[in-house]
């Protein structure tokens, strides 16, 4: 979403050269950049309440659910295809583990209630039916030739339906208490915990920089300046361990931090404070956004969707099953829905019948706005992620300052389609 | 002109027999026959929707033939998609230059038998390195790597799809219009890769549409009109104005080979 203005005067050059030097892709530089200004804004309009640890807390446990289909939207949006049907998706997991949870296990197998094997097999239960209802999808459309667009609507009103049907149109809940762990506030690593995750993350990253440059030396490719290895690693770090500092300084209410001791039969010590750290759901996508860039830039999965999304004759003759490639995008997207219905439900605390409503559009808006094109063939998963961030960001920022939820939708949806118009115009400019 | 060099007298290295081929109610391609030894360029010629395209094709596996009997090397090949064809080291230049224009060169020449790291992972610095190697031979002036090919120009890109042809040791190679999007220098290059490729061994057929070109780089040419062949001649024994009356009129030359 940056602009790169054709200006050449000294200093602007300089500074456009020092990102070159670093070799970011300028339009995730952009994102970044207008992500930030739309956190400064809604801080300063919030008299200081938008960049509190409370928010953003909240902030990132309310954008996990629609980031993590959004990385999968982005395989099936660069394959030229598009899928409605994820948010109705999402209800019939969900209803599927929460009756797996709440009558299957304790009454059918008779493991009573928060047994500990409940959430393993309420989980397995919902990824089974995502990847199957996904992989039937990917069959209609890549076998059959019906068009992702039909499949998906029709999906959309099966599906959400199926979910009514498998709960009797009840809400189911509570859900077990180890598979509320991934909803966010109840599942969170602690300060000492989310430091560990912090560091390892931060050393991951800079061993991946790291293996990438020797990569390149040992091909005598040309490498970027050691300075801007440097630079980059060290925002890599700061970002990472930021976050887990801010996460970290979010404290634990007195009151529950009192019924925590007294749950393991202790007492309190007087004036001790603890905060949430890591939420298990922020540790998720993580891990998710992680394997997606690994499939999507390092495998061979990867590089046969980007050459299909660009031109799918081409793919074909190169021996490529596209076919098939089809049936995987959607087996994947689905597995992602069950995944994030797992975090849906859990942040609820139960099932219900509206659950995942309108997703479809906030997880297409996110793959959108951050960069996969509808054309095909183009998009990253870092840029859909950071997409989901960004709606998410304007809409509670928006709730923050008093704006009412049908004035947030016409904000958002004209927002969605000027990044649109602005990647356009940056596209052309650059020549990408 | 020159002579024909080509020996014959050995099992050729591919041969298409019978091939037919329709579409709906329109016969395509209609019982050809056509072959290519070792070494040789044999021109594919016919008017537009004559079925040269859909006759190559169905022997790079992009069609599936209704009938007739692919022999490479004498023996009998089943080829049903393109996965098949590369087996058989036949590889295609298409007319339209089937490349994936949001993939850069290496991904492109690659595409479909990616160089993997230990772990499966693809590795493209490995890839990168190996197409700087090839595409230096072929296009010594060629920079970039980084860029995806939908930036390169038509020869920059038809490189790519030969030097794919090249790497993977192809030891027949269908070029389907091959320079019909290229400039006079580039057009050049791609003849003299065609002769250097005839002097290694490699059999080639040739689709184009300009007669000249097809005497100065083919052995023989076969004509097709409305999905049947014509005839298959001598290019060196035949005049322009006698492929042409083939191609035209449907009307083999007295003096056939
Ligand atoms: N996939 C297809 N489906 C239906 N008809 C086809 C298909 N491919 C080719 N045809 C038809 O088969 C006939 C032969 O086409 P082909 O592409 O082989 O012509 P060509 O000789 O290569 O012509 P040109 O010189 O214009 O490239 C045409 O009538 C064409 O319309
Ligand atoms: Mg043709």
């Amino acid at each position: 979403m940056s602009d790169a203005t054709q200006s050449h005067t000294p200093p602007k050059q300089a500074s456009r050269n020092f990102f070159q030097a670093l070799e970011i892709d300028t339009r995730l530089l952009g994102m970044i950049g207008a992500f930030i200004v739309l956190c400064l804004v809604f801080h300063v309009w919030t008299d200081g309440r938008f960049l509190t640890p409370r928010n953003v807390f909240n902030l990132t446990i309310q954008t996990v659910s629609v980031a993590i289909m959004a990385t999968g939207m982005v395989f099936v949006i660069v394959t030229r295809h598009i899928d409605l049907s994820v948010g109705a998706l999402l209800a019939t997991c969900s209803a599927m583990m929460a009756m797996t949870q709440t009558v299957v296990t304790p009454e059918w197998f008779g493991l009573g209630l928060n047994h500990p094997l409940t959430a393993p097999i309420a989980v397995i239960v919902g990824i089974v039916t995502g990847v199957v209802i996904g992989a039937f999808h990917g069959w209609l459309i890549g076998y059959l030739l019906i068009p992702a667009f039909i499949v998906t609507l029709g999906g959309l009103l099966v599906w959400r339906n199926v979910a009514w049907h498998l709960t009797k149109g009840q809400t189911i809940g509570p859900l077990d208490s180890t598979f509320q762990t991934f909803g966010g506030i109840n599942g969170t690593m602690g300060e000492t915990g989310s430091w560990i995750f912090g560091i390892l993350a931060t050393g991951l990253a800079i061993a991946l920089l790291l293996s990438a440059r020797r990569n390149k030396i040992r091909h005598e490719f040309p490498v970027k300046p050691l300075w801007a290895e440097f630079v980059l690693a060290g925002m890599v770090a700061a970002a990472i361990l930021g976050l887990v500092a801010v996460l970290n300084a979010y404290e634990i209410p007195e009151r529950r931090l009192v019924r925590m001791f007294e749950a393991r039969g202790e007492v309190m010590p007087e004036g001790f404070t603890a905060g949430y750290g890591v939420p298990y759901s922020v540790l998720i996508l993580v891990v998710i956004a992680t394997i997606m860039t690994v499939v999507a830039q390092r495998t061979r999965l990867g590089r046969y969707i980007f050459a299909t999304g660009g031109n799918p004759d081409a793919a074909m003759l190169s021996g490529i099953n596209t076919r098939l490639l089809t049936v995987k995008v959607f087996a994947i997207m689905g597995a992602l829905c069950a995944i994030s219905a797992v975090v849906a439900s859990a942040r609820l605390t139960f099932h219900s019948n509206d659950i995942g409503t309108l997703d479809e559009l906030r997880v297409i808006a996110a793959a959108v706005i951050g960069g996969t094109a509808l054309a095909g063939g183009l998009g990253t998963i870092y840029g859909a992620i950071l997409g989901a961030l960004i709606m998410q960001s304007l809409q509670s920022g928006m709730a923050m300052v008093g704006v009412e939820a049908p004035y947030q939708n016409i904000v958002v949806g004209i927002v969605l389609v000027l990044a649109v118009f602005i990647d356009i115009i940056y596209r052309k400019r650059t020549g990408a | 002109m020159a002579q024909d060099k080509i020996d014959r007298s050995g099992t050729p290295l591919v041969e298409m027999r019978n091939m037919k081929k329709a579409f709906g109610g329109i016969h395509a391609v209609d019982g050809v026959t056509v072959d290519v030894y070792p070494g040789e360029v044999v021109g594919v010629l016919g008017h537009n929707g004559a079925g040269k395209s859909v006759l190559m094709k169905m022997l790079s596996g992009a069609i599936q033939r209704d009938s007739g009997e692919i022999y490479v090397n004498g023996e009998l090949a089943d080829i049903n998609n393109p996965r098949d064809a590369r087996r058989y080291q036949i590889e295609t230049i298409y007319q339209y230059l089937a490349l994936a224009d949001n993939l850069d060169a290496s991904a492109n020449l690659f595409l479909g038998r990616e160089l993997v790291t230990p772990l499966g992972l693809v590795d493209d610095a490995r890839m990168e390195a190996e197409t700087r190697k090839i595409m230096g031979r072929l296009t010594p002036n060629f920079r970039r790597y980084k860029t995806p090919v939908a930036g390169l120009s038509g020869g920059q890109r038809q490189s790519v799809a030969i030097s794919r042809a090249v790497y993977f040791n192809a030891k027949i190679l269908i070029m389907d219009e091959p320079t019909a999007a290229l400039g006079v220098e580039e057009t050049r290059m791609v003849a003299e890769l065609i002769d250097e490729l005839k002097k290694q061994g490699i059999g080639i057929f040739l689709i184009d549409h300009d007669i000249h070109q097809v005497k100065a780089l083919c052995d023989r040419a076969s004509v097709m009109k409305n999905g049947q062949l014509v005839g298959t001649v001598n290019v060196h024994e035949v005049t322009e104005d006698d492929l042409l009356g083939m191609i035209i009129l449907g009307k083999k030359p007295e003096k056939a080979a």
